[in-house]
């Protein structure tokens, strides 16, 4: 315990400000004050995630900007009707509401997490889950009728620029894996809340480590990323 | 056993950026709705996603209470990216040129 007293002093002694930035940074033992190690992790990949899709959207820029051929208008593509008129873009509108409601649900499992209300806080993530997977058929369902039905290809397509295709399949199958494997863990996750294993300290299957609800931190920190690149996604790929 | 390194904020606060958000998409998609063009198109879609992401990392990621160590080690990265946005217009515009000037009838 003599290390949590050291680090408690280091944390109320540590400046705010950029005097903190500075301070933080030219310490000793570690650079990221009052973050656990496994949060600081996260960021880091996150960060590293960041980067991948921002290689993705910018060959997107770079393909869309450089074709001779009219781009193909997505307001129509992604158009449903029910039976009426065409609404355009609504599949991806409703996609997007869902992956925005997931993210408050998950915002409050982490809040009821470190509550200690394991109850509340698993329920919440098998509701994200459940709103995730959602998102994942929806998506499913987008992609068949693209493929099947309008017969869109990486390499060509009948409403324009062949690059569509490529990029349409890249970024939101890259997305869509994502939020797969946060579906996956999102249901770990909760099961290990729902067991009650942070409180009586059970041993992770595979690390053999104690774990905390900070676990549920870093899972929402994830799921949240996903909806952040989403945003992205929508807004320069499908609205553009 | 509750260690003070634990994010706790109260739920109203949640509330409120979850309904933000619902506002923003829905505008953002209205612009698609009524069809606006052009330069007022392509800025509404990049303020509306700006400020959605603004509000996902500060309040659902906890970003504004981190300390600014963490902060600036996660978003300044990002931002110097536009560096690399600036240096693929340039190529995309040459591109394009050349495309258009080689191959006449296009592809």
């Amino acid at each position: 315990m003599s290390q949590s007293a050291l680090t408690e002093t280091a944390n109320t002694l540590a400046p705010d400000g950029l005097q903190g930035v500075v301070a933080d940074w030219s310490s000793d033992q570690r650079a990221f004050k009052r973050v656990p190690w496994g949060k600081a992790m996260i960021w880091i990949f996150l960060l590293s995630d960041t980067f991948i899709f921002t290689c993705f959207l910018l060959s997107y820029m770079m393909v869309r900007m450089s074709t001779t051929v009219p781009w193909p208008n997505t307001s129509e593509i992604f158009a449903l009707s029910f039976g009426g008129e065409p609404i355009p873009l609504i599949l991806i509108a409703i996609m997007t509401f869902i992956l925005i409601s997931s993210s408050g649900t998950m915002a409050m499992a982490v809040m009821f997490g470190y509550r200690q209300d394991r109850v509340k806080s698993a329920i919440l993530m098998l509701v994200t889950a459940a709103f995730g997977a959602t998102f994942v058929g929806m998506q499913v369902f987008e992609w068949t009728k693209l493929i099947v039905e309008e017969g869109v290809r990486p390499w060509g397509n009948p409403f324009g620029a062949s690059q569509f295709g490529s990029v349409f399949f890249m970024i939101t199958g890259f997305h869509g894996f994502h939020v797969s494997v946060g579906v996956v863990f999102l249901i770990i996750t909760a099961r290990k809340v729902w067991r009650g294993d942070f409180d009586t300290n059970r041993r992770g299957y595979f690390t053999s480590r104690k774990g905390d609800y900070g676990a549920v931190e870093i899972m929402g920190l994830y799921w949240h990323f996903v909806d952040l690149v989403w945003v992205f996604i929508f807004a320069v790929f499908y609205l553009w | 056993m509750a260690h003070a390194e634990g994010q706790q904020h109260p739920i109203s606060g949640y509330f409120k950026v979850w309904g933000w958000l619902f506002v923003l998409s829905a505008l953002s998609y209205s612009v698609d709705y009524f069809q606006a063009e052009s330069y007022l198109r392509w800025t509404l879609i990049l303020v509306f996603m700006m400020m959605k992401a603004g509000l996902i990392v500060a309040f659902f990621m906890h970003m504004r209470w981190e300390r600014l160590a963490l902060s600036y080690a996660i978003l300044i990265p990002p931002v110097l990216v536009l560096v690399f946005v600036f240096l693929m217009t340039f190529e995309a515009d040459y591109t394009f040129f050349t495309r258009g000037s080689f191959f006449a009838a296009g592809s």
